[in-house]
């Protein structure tokens, strides 16, 4: 068994909700996200289950939500106290937030909290980088396990079966490790109305940027974002005979050599 | 300036996407050596040094690096920014885990999802499943770049004439922290997702593990791949491999054919570049219809088997 209780630091993020279609400001600056419903990017909702999860089996002692953002990502980390997250800390930044700047952010936070691990989504739903768990491990110089689709926790280590290219790879990783999170690895549970109210009585800290002492990096440069080319909807077809043959027809469309027609 | 690709292999062949980066870094213009780190990599070693269009193959070969960790390769990699101004990856599973921290112990942020090279340091990319394009640019003295293999083609010209110079590098393993407990890899005689001509996704509606026999025998047939939906691997119909869309696999075929799959955002956005989309459903109004070419409104369970007759 593990000697002292595991501490989880977990990252969330504000997103536009995943039901929803971004639209592209017109003059193309950036999306448009006035009057978007916000919700938290459902991989970082998954890592917060996950820690909860690894606290009701005993395993862990204290949950830490993290978030950068402006005041509003508030309303996140008060979904994740509501999960069952113990404490809560605001980075407070009005500016959008660079993979590297969020792993530079979470790795000073680790120089007071001591946690043994991180767990974070794989990726955000908004910008699909899929970097920040690995950027973080790098600065930490931890141990990495990405795409987590189950995660055990015995003597001190982790035992992380990973979603990969070919199938499933399982790894074993000393603590303090880094963990991101898949989409299979849990069901997220709903906040009962109860654990909600008890959640605006849990701490919540906030921070700046320079309380952390940090410089938000600047080496990426949005220049523009577009629409992308939409697709014309087809025809919808009355049979299969007749989808058949117009997809033999059709020149982009390699059909097999087929040894029924005449 | 040079280009650095990091090159993934299943220690006897490239991998397909290590390729299609090398087309990819072709488009930068400048000199391409090639980093490949495994044990007894030799023969792979020559491989690549004959595959034309690379300077330098640089190879680290080492009895532990049989499984290749992240936290061993990027400190290595990271050490040789200051020879290269771009170090390429595929966006792959290896790509995806390998590529950001390397960037984060060169200092910098990874431009991830390349889908088109505009010039040296400016970049299209899909943000939001693939409902926006950003164009961004990298000022990043030492920028590292993971490349949608959906959008670009493995180089077409002649292989070497003279094979490429062969570097062995010599380095020390770091204590490793990971350690290899298990592998499931899927087999399969299918084309692989990456690379087929036609793919042929099921989705939450063919109801059963039993059920995809279906979309197996009608795959067959047509010499396609098989996909799936995210609904249908949660269900444990299919492999976690299999999936398509935001968080899966991003296919560009010939011809997709969307089986009993609704179309939500993030499936479209796994497969909405494929030239031709074929989408059948019994629902009139399913939103896959909307980006569809070809479509037919029927129950699957008799129009699947009636098209496996056809064929
Ligand atoms: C963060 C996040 C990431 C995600 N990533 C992905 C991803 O990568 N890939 C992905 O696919 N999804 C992803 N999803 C899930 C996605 O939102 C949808 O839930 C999923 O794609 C639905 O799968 P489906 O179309 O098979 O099922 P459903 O939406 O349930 O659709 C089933 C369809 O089958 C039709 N149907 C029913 N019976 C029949 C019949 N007898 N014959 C013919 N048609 C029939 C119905 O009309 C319906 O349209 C993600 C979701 C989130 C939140």
């Amino acid at each position: 068994m593990t000697n002292h209780p595991l501490k989880v630091i977990v990252a969330v993020k504000r997103v536009i909700d995943y039901n929803v279609k971004v639209r592209v400001k017109a003059d193309r600056s950036d999306v448009d996200l006035s009057n978007t419903k916000m919700s938290m990017n459902p991989f970082c909702e998954i890592a917060v289950e996950e820690a909860v999860r690894l606290k009701e089996a005993g395993l862990v002692g204290e949950i830490v939500v993290v978030s950068i953002g402006p005041k509003s990502c508030q309303e996140q980390i008060r979904s994740a106290l509501a999960l069952g997250a113990d404490r809560g800390l605001q980075v407070e930044c009005d500016t959008p937030v660079s993979p590297l700047d969020v792993a530079n952010i979470l790795h000073k936070i680790q120089q007071e909290e001591n946690a043994d691990i991180f767990l974070l989504g794989k990726q955000s739903i908004d910008a699909d980088n899929n970097q920040t768990g690995q950027m973080l491990a790098a600065l930490l110089d931890f141990p990495q396990a990405t795409c987590a689709s189950r995660v055990k926790i015995e003597h001190n280590k982790a035992i992380v079966t990973r979603e990969v290219d070919g199938g499933l790879l399982t790894v074993e990783m000393s603590l303090p490790a880094v963990i991101t999170t898949d989409l299979r690895l849990n069901e997220p549970r709903f906040a009962a109305l109860p654990k909600i109210m008890q959640a605006k009585r849990k701490p919540l800290a906030v921070k700046t940027l320079a309380d952390l002492a940090i410089e938000l990096t600047t080496d990426i440069e949005l220049i523009s974002v577009d629409s992308p080319t939409q697709r014309q909807a087809g025809v919808i077809l009355s049979s299969v005979d007749e989808l058949m043959s117009t997809l033999r027809n059709d020149p982009n469309v390699q059909m097999p050599k087929h040894d029924k027609e005449a | 300036m040079k280009t650095l690709i990091i090159a993934e292999h299943n220690q006897h062949d490239l991998k397909a996407d290590t390729l299609v980066t090398l087309g990819a870094a072709q488009q930068l213009g400048q000199p391409i050596d090639v980093f490949i780190a495994g044990h007894d990599i030799g023969q792979l070693g020559q491989d690549a040094a004959s595959v034309g269009g690379i300077d330098q193959v640089l190879t680290w070969d080492h009895e532990a690096l049989a499984m290749s960790f992240s936290e061993t390769l990027a400190p290595v990699i990271a050490n040789l920014r200051s020879q290269y101004s771009h170090i390429l990856l595929a966006s792959s599973s290896f790509g995806k885990d390998l590529a950001p921290r390397i960037a984060a112990l060169c200092g910098v942020n990874a431009v991830s999802d390349v889908i088109d090279i505009i010039s040296a340091n400016q970049y299209k990319r899909p943000i939001y499943a693939g409902n926006a394009i950003a164009t961004v640019q990298n000022n990043a003295a030492c920028q590292v770049l993971t490349i949608r293999t959906s959008a670009f083609s493995a180089p077409s010209h002649e292989p070497a004439a003279s094979p490429a110079h062969i570097q062995a590098l010599s380095i020390e393993l770091p204590d490793m922290s990971v350690r290899f407990v298990e592998q499931t890899l899927s087999e399969s005689s299918r084309p692989e997702l990456n690379s087929a001509d036609i793919i042929v996704s099921g989705g939450r509606a063919v109801g059963s593990e039993a059920n995809f026999s279906l979309i197996y025998d009608f795959a067959d047939k047509l010499g396609a791949a098989v996909g799936a939906s995210r609904a249908a691997v949660d269900a444990g119909y299919i492999g976690n491999d299999l999936q398509v869309g935001q968080t899966g696999k991003v296919v560009a075929p010939s011809v997709y054919i969307a089986i009993g799959i609704s179309g939500a955002i993030q499936h479209l956005a796994g497969m909405k570049d494929s030239k031709v989309i074929v989408a059948i459903n019994n629902d009139p109004e399913a939103p896959i219809f909307s980006v569809a070419d070809y479509g037919l409104v029927a129950d699957l369970f008799e129009a699947v088997p009636a098209m496996t007759a056809h064929l």
